[in-house]
């Protein structure tokens, strides 16, 4: 079945914070388009494990510093 | 936009006008005469031709128009070219099956050229309606 991903990210404020990096330069730094950077930042895409990681990396910070995944409720 | 984005609108545009174009030719020239009568076959390859010729010619134009466009390609545009070719594959399929079944049934020529031909644009088409949709929204996700 074909669902919205649940994972939210930081990665606007976390640029911002780092001199206000643009998306063109974190799309450099990690190799896709600046089209990827923007559609992971509004969520519409979910990046891989390695290259959430080489996010993460650039704007250095941990992994769960950029991405979050809201908690299972619990029956 | 980027360069696979606008390739996916390239060949939407080019499938579409050059089918539109086969079928306005091959209704004029039935007017009263029976479909299967109608002398279809250097219509259907000059637009079949024409289309590909105006896919390569429109690719390079971009790249005329607008030297500096980035034309890189990375793991989202692979995954919605994936995600478009898999969903036009499927009326690849069903022509080739279509036209089995109607060769073995034999029907006239006209219809099984034209079943092949008709999916043929539809999987152009739909794979291309999908690579946009997912471009201006969102992969999904199963």
């Amino acid at each position: 079945m074909v669902k919205p991903t649940r994972v939210t990210n930081r990665i606007r404020a976390l640029r911002f914070e780092r001199g206000e990096m643009t998306q063109a330069e974190l799309a450099d730094r990690i190799g896709v388009t600046r089209q990827t950077v923007i559609a992971i930042e509004q969520g519409r895409y979910s990046p891989s494990l390695e290259m959430a990681f080489r996010i993460a990396h650039v704007l250095g910070v941990r992994l769960d510093d950029v991405f979050q995944y809201p908690e299972e409720e619990t029956p | 936009m980027t360069h696979e984005e606008k390739r996916a609108w390239i060949m939407l545009v080019t499938a579409v006008l050059a089918y539109a174009a086969y079928v306005v030719v091959v209704l004029r020239r039935a007017g009263d005469t029976a479909l299967t009568d109608v002398p279809y076959a250097g219509a259907l390859l000059w637009t079949v031709g024409g289309a590909i010729v105006a896919n390569i010619v429109l690719e390079i134009g971009l790249g005329v128009v607008n030297p500096r466009a980035s034309r890189a390609k990375d793991v989202r545009d692979r995954e919605i070219g994936r995600l478009g070719d898999h969903v036009g594959q499927a009326f690849v399929v069903i022509g080739a099956v279509s036209a089995m079944l109607m060769a073995l049934a034999e029907w006239d020529f006209f219809w099984i050229a034209n079943v092949i031909y008709l999916c043929f644009v539809l999987s152009s088409v739909l794979g291309s309606v999908t690579k946009v949709l997912v471009y201006r929204g969102s992969l999904p996700q199963w």
